[in-house]
Order: C-alpha cells, then structure tokens, then sequence
C-alpha cells in the first residue's frame, strides 16, 4: 500500500480524492454505497447567506462528453447548513470544507464569520467562480482587483483553511491565482465549470432556463488540465485540481500537472463508486510504478 | 424506502412491442428489494459514445422470485435507441431502487382510475398489480396516437378494466385522455386517480381532478443528472419552492405542486 496521504500546510489528507462542490450534495446520499468518511475531504454546495431557491427548471442538458447546468446555487442558506446540516455529517471522519458563494463581498464575509466560529470545520473553498447566478459569483473571479479584494475581506475574518476557486472564463488564469495568493490564500482550487450553452433546434430554443449554464465533465478535462499546470508554475500554494476527473488515471494526470489534491464531479452521478474506485486505481499506478508515496509525483511531469 | 443498489444485470428479454416501443426484462443475482410503484432505476447505456449521463426509467414490473425487472421503453433518442436495440445477453449497470415516493396505495374497496399516456403507462403497471393486491380494483385509462401505438394492452386488461382513447379514433374514443366518457359519466365515482404521461395530459387530469375534489396523484418526468439528490437539476415547483423530483417524487400529489389548474 503506497503512502495516500497529502498536505495542505498543516492539515493532512487521507488521500488525494476529495469531492467536488455541488455534485455530492452532503455526502449523506452516498452513504448507500460507501462510508463518505474514505475520502480525502468532501466540499459541499455553494452556500450562501441567504437560502435560494435556484434558477427555474430546465437546469441540465447533456452535451458531448459533458454536461451543462443551471442551478444557480439552491441551497437552504448558512445558517440552516450550519446548525441542520453540518452537524448531521461532522461525523464522517474526513475533513468537510464549505463552499461559500455570494453576490456581495459582505456576503462573503459575513458568510465567513459564521463558519469561522465551529472550529471542527477545517476550511472553506471560496466560490468566487459561479457562472449562473445574476450577480457576484463569477464576476468577482474573472478580474483581478475584485478577487484581490473579496480574498482580502474573507482573509482578515477567517482562521481556518482558505482555498479560492477559480472560474475558467478568463483570458489569463495565472494573473487571478498570483492575486489570490498575494492577499492570503492557503490553496487554489480549479476548474469550476466554462461558460456553455445548447439549444433545441427543432423548438428553436434554448435547453435551459437561463440560456447560458455551466460545462463540466470529460469535454472540460484538456481546458483544466492546462489551467492547473500554468497556475502550478505561477504560484507556490498547493492546487486543488477538477474538471472531468472520470478515473484514476484523469486524476493522476492532474496530479502530475501539478494538482495536490483533486476533487471528483460529475463522475459522481454516472458512477456513484467512482471515488473509491480512484483511491484504488492511485493506490495501484503507485505500486506499479514503484513510488512511495503519492506525494512524488505532485507537478512529477517529464518534459 | 429500500438502500440504494448499483447492480450489474443481464438482459434476458428484449421483446418488441412495435417500431417505437420494447420491453426489456433484466435479471441480476442479487435478491431485489422491495419496489413501490412510481420508482424508477437509473440505466447506464453503455455502447454509445454520445450517451453519457444514465437515463431514468420507471420500473414497470418486478418479480422478487427470479430477480427480475421490467422496462417499457420507448425510442426518442440515442440513449433510448441503443436500449431498444440490446441482445439478450448482454449486461446493464442499474442504479435502483430510487425516488422517495412512489404511488400510494388508495384504502381498500375505493374506486381508483389509472391514467397513463406515452411511456407513461409503465409504473401504472406495478402499481395496478399493488393496488389488486391491497384490495382496489384498478381501472385503466390509456391514451395513445393510434391503435399500433397502444401496447401491452392484454396485459393492462388482466389486471382491470381498461378503456382507451386514440387520435384518430382506430381504437376506443377518438381524442385524449380526457375526452373519455368514463370521465363524463356522473354515475362514475373515483376516489383516487393516478396519471403519469405528458405533462399536458397529466395537466388536464389534474385540473378535472382537482375540479371534482377527488384526490390525484402524478408521476413527473423531468430531465436528470444523477437520479439521487445529488445535482439538484431535476427541480420542480411545488408548496415547499424547488424540490428535486428525483427525492422527494417523482410521484406528487398534485396539491403540493404549483401547477396552474384552478379556473
Ligand atoms: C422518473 C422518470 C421515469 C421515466 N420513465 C420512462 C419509462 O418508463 N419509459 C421511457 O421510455 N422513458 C421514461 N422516461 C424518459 C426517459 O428517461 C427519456 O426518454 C430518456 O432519458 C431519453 O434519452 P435519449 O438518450 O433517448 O434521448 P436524448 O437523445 O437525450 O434526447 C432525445 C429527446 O428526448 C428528450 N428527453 C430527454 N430526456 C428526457 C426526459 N427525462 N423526459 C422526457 N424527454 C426527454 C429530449 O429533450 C430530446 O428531445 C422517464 C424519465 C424520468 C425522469
Ligand atoms: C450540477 C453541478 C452543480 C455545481 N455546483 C457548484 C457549486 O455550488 N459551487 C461550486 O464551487 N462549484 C459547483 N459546481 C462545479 C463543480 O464543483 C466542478 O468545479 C466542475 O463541475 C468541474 O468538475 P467535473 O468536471 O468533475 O464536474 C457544480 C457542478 C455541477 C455539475
Ligand atoms: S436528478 Fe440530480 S438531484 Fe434529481
């Protein structure tokens, strides 16, 4: 058995394999067919200050070897997550991070300071990559001075672990990831999803309600797979890396790219197994190839 | 509600009903666990490249003692296609039993009518067979374009009364669903009646339903992800804001969902 474990300044990782926010909901619908606890770490959906009720069906359409959503961040809101939902999964023995989304930096912040306060909560991903909520979200991830100044805000009220994700719809990835840095993040995580769209040709319409939605999947992977391997060369903090993780290979790709640890999406709906499945497959292309431990072949890219 | 199960099963039946329809019956080693009409499994269609999220059928019959499941499906697109055309033998990965609420079964000796209309005629199936075994007689109402595409008709009529209504007018009376006289017949009393079908057709019962005062509950078909609670895309309207239908349906009584029906 080679050495899972990874590191993310001083929290550890059972291993690499973490959940992706929005794909898994709290861990608790899984637990049918494994104990949520096996993973590296769990991100639940995007929360927000106040409950939302999302955008209007349709949100999903299936597109080639991806899929498009709509969401728009439905979720009962932080204090309900926090006092209804958090309590009933801190019992999985992994660590539980919060995606915090908002349409104004007080909202973040505010946000922050709730989660700041139950201090078994190790870390929050700060969401500032949403493509389909009407304002904040992706707006605050795709210049530089308002991500500067939401990592900022959320910086000075939080403790824990914060990692930033980055949103995909920029000219260039690293400006962004160096700012985060700059103003304080202790990780980066990406791909959120790339701004998409479908439409029905026969009805001449658009598939979802919102027109534009959100592109994850396999159709995503040689987008993030570049974006982890230029922010991995532009910053020093570890990566987080997502986008159309399927396999075990998917995630050593990443791995290799750069990415300490990587986080599990859309593979979650067609497999339900799949996250043990890539411990495994790790585990495996470790052994085969004669490496301790997964941490020797973070950014172990030859070229 | 019985745990979640991802099985591998093998077709052992894929029966063609016409140029739209099959049925395919699947088996698996596993024991089944206890299925309520209105739940539905999540098949992944392997074998086609361009089909890459599973796709949601309801289970239209099971047989607890060989270990086996029936689907009636229809061809609509690539997933469907690729499903109607498997050869016995072949496996299907099936991520069931799900849905939260099926069907509820109407107190005995109450008289119930099954509406269904397209594909969705298929959990009336079970939910005939769960409501004789519960003592309520069944009786059925199927809608379809013409007479080649009603199917499994003897199958409906072992299990009660059926009437039917076509288009055009080449089986039963000619129009939709709720042009039946069934409907019309002011001696004729339903305490419960049950639809799953287009959304139009399950509207227009609905809105006779709630009309009458009798109670109605529907089975809805909103396009999906994962089937599970997971994706949150599957949403619909009801008293409680969005809820997923994959959890909390995907049968509703139709009080709790927003639809406009009232006059
Ligand atoms: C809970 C539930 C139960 C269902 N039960 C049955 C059943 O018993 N038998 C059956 O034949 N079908 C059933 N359906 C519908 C079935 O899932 C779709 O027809 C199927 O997913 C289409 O896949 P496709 O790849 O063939 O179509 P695609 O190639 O993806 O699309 C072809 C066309 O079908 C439409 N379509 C795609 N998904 C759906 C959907 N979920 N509902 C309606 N139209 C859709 C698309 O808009 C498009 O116009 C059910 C759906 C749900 C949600
Ligand atoms: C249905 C759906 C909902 C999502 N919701 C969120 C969310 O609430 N917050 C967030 O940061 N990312 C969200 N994402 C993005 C994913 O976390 C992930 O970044 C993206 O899907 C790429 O990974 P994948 O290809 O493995 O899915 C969502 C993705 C999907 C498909
Ligand atoms: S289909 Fe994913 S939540 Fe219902």
């Amino acid at each position: 058995m080679a050495d899972l474990r990874i590191k993310i300044k001083n929290l550890e990782f059972k291993n690499p394999v973490m959940t992706a926010s929005g794909t898994y909901g709290f861990g608790e619908e899984f637990e049918d067919y494994y104990n949520p606890g096996i993973l590296g770490g769990i991100f639940v959906k995007g929360t927000t200050l106040e409950p939302r009720q999302g955008n209007k069906y349709p949100r999903m359409a299936e597109t080639p070897s991806g899929m498009l959503n709509a969401v728009g961040l439905q979720n009962k809101g932080v204090d309900f997550i926090l006092e209804n939902t958090y309590p009933r999964i801190k019992k999985y023995d992994t660590n539980i991070f919060i995606n915090v989304s908002g349409s104004k930096v007080e909202d973040y912040v505010i946000v922050t300071e709730k989660i700041n306060e139950i201090k078994s909560i190790p870390g929050i991903e700060l969401n500032i990559s949403c493509p389909n909520v009407k304002e904040g979200g992706m707006a605050f991830g795709t210049s530089c001075p308002s991500a500067a100044a939401v990592v900022k805000a959320v910086r000075k009220v939080y403790d824990g672990m914060l990692i930033v994700k980055l949103s995909p719809n920029v000219t260039d990835i690293t400006e962004i990831a160096r700012v985060c840095e700059a103003e304080g993040a202790d990780g980066i995580s990406l791909i959120n999803t790339l701004l998409g769209m479908a439409i029905n040709a026969q009805k001449r319409k658009p598939i979802l309600s919102t027109v534009t939605g959100g592109l994850s999947g396999p159709a995503v992977k040689p987008v993030a797979l570049r974006m982890v391997w230029q922010v991995y060369n532009a910053v020093k903090i570890p990566i987080i890396g997502m986008g159309g993780i399927m396999n075990a290979t998917d995630a050593i790709e990443f791995i290799l790219a750069g990415a300490t640890g990587v986080q599990v999406g859309t593979a979650n709906f067609i497999d339900p197994m799949v996250c043990p499945k890539i411990i495994e497959g790790i585990n495996n292309y470790l052994e085969r190839h004669g490496f301790k431990s997964v941490t020797e072949i973070i950014g172990a890219l030859e070229y | 509600m019985a745990k979640k199960l991802v099985l591998d099963f093998k077709v052992s039946e894929n029966r063609r009903l016409n140029s739209e329809y099959v049925v395919l019956t699947v088996k698996t080693d596993e024991e089944i666990p206890s299925i309520t009409a209105g739940q539905f499994a999540e098949i992944k269609v392997d074998g086609n490249a361009d089909v890459f999220l599973r796709r949601p059928f309801s289970i239209q019959d099971v047989d607890y003692n060989n270990n086996s499941l029936k689907f009636l499906i229809q061809s609509v697109g690539k997933g469907t296609e690729t499903l109607c055309n498997l050869s016995v033998g072949s496996t299907l990965n099936i991520l069931f039993p799900l849905g939260n609420r099926g069907f509820s079964i109407a107190p005995k000796e109450s008289r119930v009518l099954l509406i269904g209309g397209g594909c969705g005629i298929a959990p009336l199936m079970l939910l005939g067979k769960q409501l004789l075994a519960a003592g309520v007689k069944p009786e059925f109402l199927l809608g379809a374009r013409d007479i080649s595409a009603l199917t499994q008709t003897e199958e409906y009529e072992a299990i009660g009364k059926t009437y039917y209504t076509t288009v055009d007018g080449s089986k039963g009376t000619k129009g939709f669903v709720i042009h039946h006289p069934v409907l019309w017949d002011e001696s004729n009393q339903f305490d419960m009646i049950y639809t799953c079908g287009p959304d139009a057709m399950m509207k227009a019962v609905a809105k006779y339903a709630a009309k009458r005062n009798i109670e109605c509950e529907a089975s809805l078909e909103n396009t999906m992800a994962c089937g599970f609670g997971v994706c949150l895309c599957c949403v619909t309207e009801s008293v409680k804001g969005h809820v997923c239908v994959c959890t909390e349906g995907p049968v509703f009584n139709i009080k709790d969902l927003k639809w406009q029906i009232s006059e």
